[in-house]
């Protein structure tokens, strides 16, 4: 349209023509891009549709998420659409997502919640539009805001390296760091928790932590806890400034292997890294490559792959039967060390390599 | 100057009978260019999917754009006089979150908890304005920091908790009534309106054209016996008031006062004013060319999601449009010079 117009008029200098001619390379090469879009297009209406909305496209989880659902759509014969928010707290761009899905007649949402309260209420709207809204990995506070919910039980994987961090640390005094998500943010609570419930409560300690606490449970063995966002950098920071505090620590615990990538980098710098015991948890490729390197001792590894095939298939049944799932499905978790210990259910990392994802 | 820069870009095609040079094609693309775009993208996922035509779904895509339509608003004010805005996402959810707050929390009454909400935003602005004017800081640096400290004051005030159950009146622009079968949302309405509004100040009001003369020749303006501070301040809080405006929207289309709102609105919003032809060098552009500029972004999001693309690739098409707009302006202000 806009060549047309230039040769009509003349092409007004050299300047404006390459100009055009860049920008007819441009949408040369978008052509190029999106001819995955021109096959897939116009949903027929009897088409099955699946959402997946996941909080971002580039967190390796979340990649290995949609390659489990695209198998299991390609399987079933169903067509997946995807969409994401663009940081992790993104709640606008996945309020976007679903209504775009619904109008595109998705007969079922897929979503791992960016926000888990102030996604409800545009949850609320597609269930109300007929729409089976099942959360992966996270749930929604309240929960029951979605249909059901598959997910690490993550009370369960902070559990299980609390017990190996116990077992493994014997008689020794606790110095605990622990570098956390986001506050406010369930699975951070819950695997936080989960690990001081797995560790065993300490001498002066009220009570063991449970899943039912919603915030973190204070212990007096933990020196420094930080939120370092589950990002490798700002954890390598905290683990530093943790160090500042407390030269004494002996554990640090990790809400995942970002993290424990990060607090490890610190440790090193320090000369630290053969004194203290990192456990972490995800399962993910290169933080099973790390405990196999001796750098993270044990990891509980979780399986969005399996999650979000459960999801799909959850909402292909939907589609033809009208039967919905309800409730917490737990997708599974297995503890990853190569230095097992006596009475504690562990994998090696050759199991956790092949069941790795990223 | 900025009068004249106007006539030119409202007479593009009977220039050439004042005697002037045949409007260059730059300054059509300029002209025409968004819209077209608008109406070209509009046509292919017409062509590609039998729901985006529909009443339902463009008004959806409307109601998508109603936040960012508004911090744009306020946003082309600010870059006609060649200024540039980065603060405005935090400061709408720094309102968001202080209207939600003091009316869940604190058990303010909503209108009131509104009134207060807004006015933070307002106030955002004119620390911007003075500290552009008064110290005479470059826009951009001056915003960067007023985007970290409302960022700040957001999550501890909100003590990083979104609020939930807010009262009805915050949420009254997100609900809807119908025209015909399709349901139509009030928010739509009121952006519609305040484009409406800022159209005529900058058209019709001594005010709007000295904005578009600030952008072009400062220098001018001051010597005309103009209050260039006064001016830019007036900007600057006015724009404030709209981001003030867009935290209600916000809290009514999501439902929740949300501390992580708007974190990438600054660039969606200086996207959507640069897609709509305004220049990022000041004194020229057209607030409606905006409008056409936040559509163009929603109905790609909308559009390639309705026939199963990835949202990234509309992200993809965001950027070579920009770089085109861009493009474009800079040869249009070679010709005009």
């Amino acid at each position: 349209m806009r060549r047309s117009l230039a040769t009509s008029q003349g092409l007004r200098g050299p300047n404006l023509g390459r100009v055009l001619l860049a920008l007819a390379l441009m949408v040369g090469v978008l052509a190029q891009l999106l001819p995955a879009a021109m096959q897939s297009v116009a949903a027929q209406d009897d088409e099955i549709i699946v959402g997946l909305i996941t909080k971002t496209e580039t967190n390796p989880f979340f990649v290995k998420m949609k390659e489990g659902a695209q198998q299991a759509a390609d399987a079933a014969g169903v067509k997946l659409m995807t969409a994401a928010g663009q940081f992790d707290a993104d709640n606008a761009s996945q309020v976007t997502a679903i209504e775009n899905m619904v109008t595109a007649g998705a007969k079922g949402i897929l979503i791992t919640p960016g926000d888990t309260k102030a996604i409800v209420p545009a949850i609320e709207k597609a269930r109300a539009a007929g729409v089976l809204v099942i959360a992966l990995d996270t749930p929604t506070e309240p929960m029951d805001a979605t249909d059901a919910l598959f997910a690490t039980d993550n009370f369960k994987a902070g559990l299980l390296i609390g017990e190996y961090a116990k077992a493994s640390m014997g008689d020794t005094v606790p110095v605990i760091a622990t570098i956390d998500g986001s506050t406010g943010v369930s699975v951070s609570v819950l695997r936080h928790n989960g690990f001081l419930a797995g560790f065993g409560p300490a001498a002066d300690a009220a009570a063991t932590p449970s899943a039912a606490d919603s915030v973190f449970v204070a212990d007096s063995r933990v020196v420094c806890s930080q939120d370092a966002d589950g990002d490798q950098a700002l954890s390598q920071t905290a683990m530093e400034n943790c160090l500042q505090k407390s030269g004494d620590i002996n554990l640090v615990y990790t809400i995942n292997e970002p993290a424990a990538r990060g607090a490890y980098t610190a440790l090193k710098a320090a000369g630290k890294e053969n004194d203290v015991l990192i456990v972490s948890i995800d399962g993910g490729c290169t933080g099973v490559e790390a405990v196999k390197d001796g750098q993270i001792a044990a990891t509980s590894q979780q399986y969005p792959l399996k999650m979000a095939q459960m999801g799909v298939d959850a909402v292909v049944k939907f589609a033809k039967t009208g039967e919905k799932p309800s409730g917490y499905t737990d997708t599974g978790v297995t503890l990853i060390t190569d230095k097992p210990m006596p009475g504690i259910d562990s994998k090696d990392t050759t199991f956790g390599l092949e069941n790795c994802w990223g | 100057m900025g009068d004249a820069s106007i006539v030119a870009e409202r007479s593009a095609g009977p220039a050439t009978a004042e005697g002037r040079t045949p409007v260059s094609l730059a300054a059509l693309l300029a002209n025409l260019g968004p819209l077209l775009a608008l109406l070209l993208a509009m046509a292919f996922f017409a062509s590609r999917s039998d729901r985006f035509l529909t009443g339902a779904n463009l008004s959806l895509v409307i109601q998508q754009s109603m936040v960012v339509g508004v911090l744009a608003i306020g946003q082309t004010l600010i870059i006609l006089t060649a200024g540039i805005d980065l603060s405005c996402g935090a400061i709408m959810a720094l309102g968001g979150v202080v209207m939600a707050r003091l009316a869940v929390i604190n058990g303010v009454h909503p209108i009131l908890a509104i009134a207060l909400g807004v006015l933070t935003g307002a106030a955002f602005g004119a620390l911007n304005g003075v500290l552009v004017t008064n110290i005479q800081l470059p826009p951009f640096i001056v915003t960067l920091g007023t985007l970290n400290i409302a960022f700040a004051i957001t999550h501890i005030y909100s003590q990083n908790q979104t609020i939930t159950n807010v009262p009805a009146a915050l949420t009254f622009f997100g609900n809807t009534f119908r025209v015909g079968s399709t349901a139509i949302t009030y928010g739509t309405v009121l952006m519609f309106v305040l484009f409406g509004l800022t159209w005529f100040v900058l058209r019709y009001t001594a005010f709007g054209r000295h904005v578009y003369a600030v952008g072009n020749n400062p220098e001018a303006v001051r010597l005309a016996g103009i209050n260039i501070n006064l001016l830019l301040l007036l900007v600057y809080t006015a724009a404030g008031l709209l981001y003030g405006i867009a935290s209600l929207l916000s809290v009514a289309r999501t439902g929740v006062g949300d501390p992580n709102a708007g974190q990438t609105d600054n660039l969606a919003s200086i996207t959507a004013v640069v897609l709509g032809g305004t220049s990022l060098f000041g004194g020229r552009g057209k607030v409606l060319g905006t409008l056409v500029g936040v559509l163009i972004v929603g109905v790609f999001r909308n559009g390639l999601q309705l026939i199963g693309v990835e949202s990234v690739y509309q992200v993809l098409v965001t950027g070579i449009l920009v770089i085109l707009a861009v493009t474009v302006d800079q040869f249009a202000r070679r010709r005009q010079q």
